[in-house]
């Protein structure tokens, strides 16, 4: 488990010219690795204590039920649960975002890697939502204009399956495209749309570029873990499907 | 006549002093001082051990056995400085829980000395950090990020300087451009400041007008990158009067230190410890107290 080894240090010679008058002889480096073999600090697990039972009962207070497992893995295009994410996030995010600004949102575009886990059939609880999204982003509505609507329609084209809401996009076998809607509608020129993500993605992470330099942009406070935990509150059975909002021909 | 004398002699013996090897040199009579640096990155959250079912740390880590290990080098070697690189909030539900507050407490009740801010460090906003202050009994050091229109104003030093048993070390930390990692709604009015002239400022600050006998950087740049990015490898080629760099955000995992060249071609390390809480970094370093020691120049060997 030790990794040693010595570094001889003529090069500090320098020092020894010095006030403190040392000079510095040997180095030497030790990786320990923290193992089951070392005993614990009783101090440490004392305090810890208290912390560990209230996050324990916490993560384990029962949400929703979920009739089935649901993997990310499940695509190309689009699987049950990326779809399951994408539509919390236009329910629950659509209402704070018209009381704030008026405006509805279009639709909403989340990233497939941002699926941290599966959604296990039988209870799920406040760990599920932690386990699926672990980080704390929060959702962002950005205006875009129909172009960039169309740019990100193009990297959809990749046929990965980030989850999309409230948009259609069909592609034919040698992914050309048929079919991209926004609110059932093909997009326009000269309109503008307001689409939901979350913050790493509005910076461009993923590749996402078509979200920079937006029309405008609404920051909803809301992580998007605290829109899955709402919304498994709010539904008693989380049994998401595959559809046909994103597909190949 | 007699001074003539005296002066040939003293010219001798410092020849033949310069021409033995340094470990017989002082051997005899010099006190040997050794200071301990032992150091974590990117703990994120990781009070608990990984559990027993985890495919890559099954049953590693830990704060509670990381004390027990480091009580125990602290008997052999009371001279021990303890330090973090940053990324210590984020990964578990005790920070979600929690916003770092066990954290910071379990590093105070560790003893640690000193650490420098990751960019999770900022996940629930200068505000969140600067909430978590006061359960800080360590130095929270960052020399790059200019606090002064925020909250954490005043709550950070640019470097430290730390005397054990007579030696004195400056410790300075560098973060990593929050740009592109930190939205401007968590870092609100931080300033990055560039970490090389930033480097260059504390270098010449602690070797040249403080005298410090070890110069240690807490870098959260990250080890290396294959594109062109301030990184610990760079910084420690670029740089001169650095003696160690404790490196972390890259989570990487150095079977060793790395010893590279500096500007001035002296030797630098860095270490980073991959993340977690799965390894402790442990740097001795031994020096040798004698007015006479000048021409230290040829090697000790141990294995």
């Amino acid at each position: 488990m030790h990794k040693k080894f010595f570094l001889l240090s003529a090069l500090f010679a320098l020092i020894a010219c010095k006030q403190s008058q040392v000079t510095l002889k040997a180095i030497e480096g030790t990786q320990l690795a923290i193992t089951d073999s070392l005993a614990q600090d009783q101090e440490v697990l004392d305090y810890i204590a208290p912390y560990q039972k209230h996050i324990s009962e916490e993560m384990s207070a029962v949400l929703a039920y979920a009739p089935q497992s649901h993997s990310k893995t499940e695509g190309p295009y689009n699987t049950a649960i990326g779809n399951m994410m994408a539509d919390a996030v236009y329910e629950l995010s659509n209402p704070i975002f018209k009381k704030r600004t008026g405006n509805a949102i279009d639709g909403v575009l989340l990233n497939h890697g941002g699926i941290r886990s599966t959604l296990n059939a039988g209870e799920v609880t406040m760990r599920t939502a932690y386990d699926i999204m672990p980080f704390e982003n929060s959702i962002i509505v950005v205006e875009l204009t129909a172009d960039k609507v169309r740019d990100m329609f193009t990297y959809l084209k990749s046929g990965k399956a980030h989850p999309i809401a409230n948009m259609q996009l069909v592609l034919t076998e040698d992914d050309s495209i048929v079919k991209a809607t926004v609110n059932g509608k093909p997009v326009e020129d000269g309109q503008t749309y307001f689409i939901a993500t979350n913050d790493y993605l509005r910076q461009g992470g993923d590749g996402m570029v078509f979200f920079a330099d937006p029309v405008s942009e609404t920051v909803l406070d809301y992580k998007v873990r605290s829109v899955l935990i709402d919304y498994f509150k709010e539904k008693d059975t989380i049994a998401p499907v595959r559809d046909n909002r994103f597909i190949k021909e | 006549m007699e001074r003539r004398s005296f002066l040939k002699q003293t010219s001798i013996a410092t020849a033949a002093f310069s021409v033995l090897p340094a470990f017989e040199t002082f051997g005899a009579k010099a006190e040997t001082k050794k200071i301990t640096i032992l150091h974590t990155n990117d703990v994120h959250s990781h009070i608990e051990p990984f559990p027993a079912t985890d495919a890559s740390f099954a049953n590693q880590g830990g704060a509670a056995r990381r004390l027990s290990l480091i009580n125990r080098i602290r008997q052999e070697n009371p001279n021990v400085l303890l330090l973090d690189a940053g990324d210590i909030f984020q990964g578990t539900p005790y920070f979600n829980f929690y916003g770092g507050e066990l954290e910071f407490k379990l590093m105070s009740m560790m003893g640690y000395d000193a650490a420098t801010i990751g960019n999770h460090d900022f996940d629930n906003g200068v505000d969140g950090l600067a909430k978590q202050m006061p359960n800080a009994s360590f130095k929270m050091i960052s020399s790059n990020y200019d606090f002064s229109n925020t909250i954490m104003e005043g709550l950070t030093k640019p470097y430290e300087i730390f005397i054990k048993d007579g030696i004195k070390i400056g410790v300075f930390g560098l973060g990593i451009q929050l740009k592109g990692l930190v939205t401007e709604a968590l870092s609100k009015e931080t300033q990055y400041l560039d970490p090389l002239e930033i480097a260059q400022d504390m270098t010449r600050k602690l070797k040249h007008e403080e005298k410090c006998d070890l110069v240690i950087c807490l870098s959260h740049l990250g080890y290396e990158y294959r594109f062109d990015k301030i990184s610990d490898v760079k910084l420690a080629q670029n740089t001169q009067d650095i003696d160690l760099i404790i490196g972390g955000h890259t989570h990487t995992f150095l079977p060793k230190p790395v010893v590279l060249q500096n500007k001035a071609g002296r030797d630098v390390l860095v270490n980073q410890v991959g993340w977690a809480g799965i390894n402790l970094g442990r740097i001795d370093f031994e020096f040798t107290s004698s007015k006479s020691a000048k021409t230290a120049s040829s090697a000790v060997i141990r294995v």
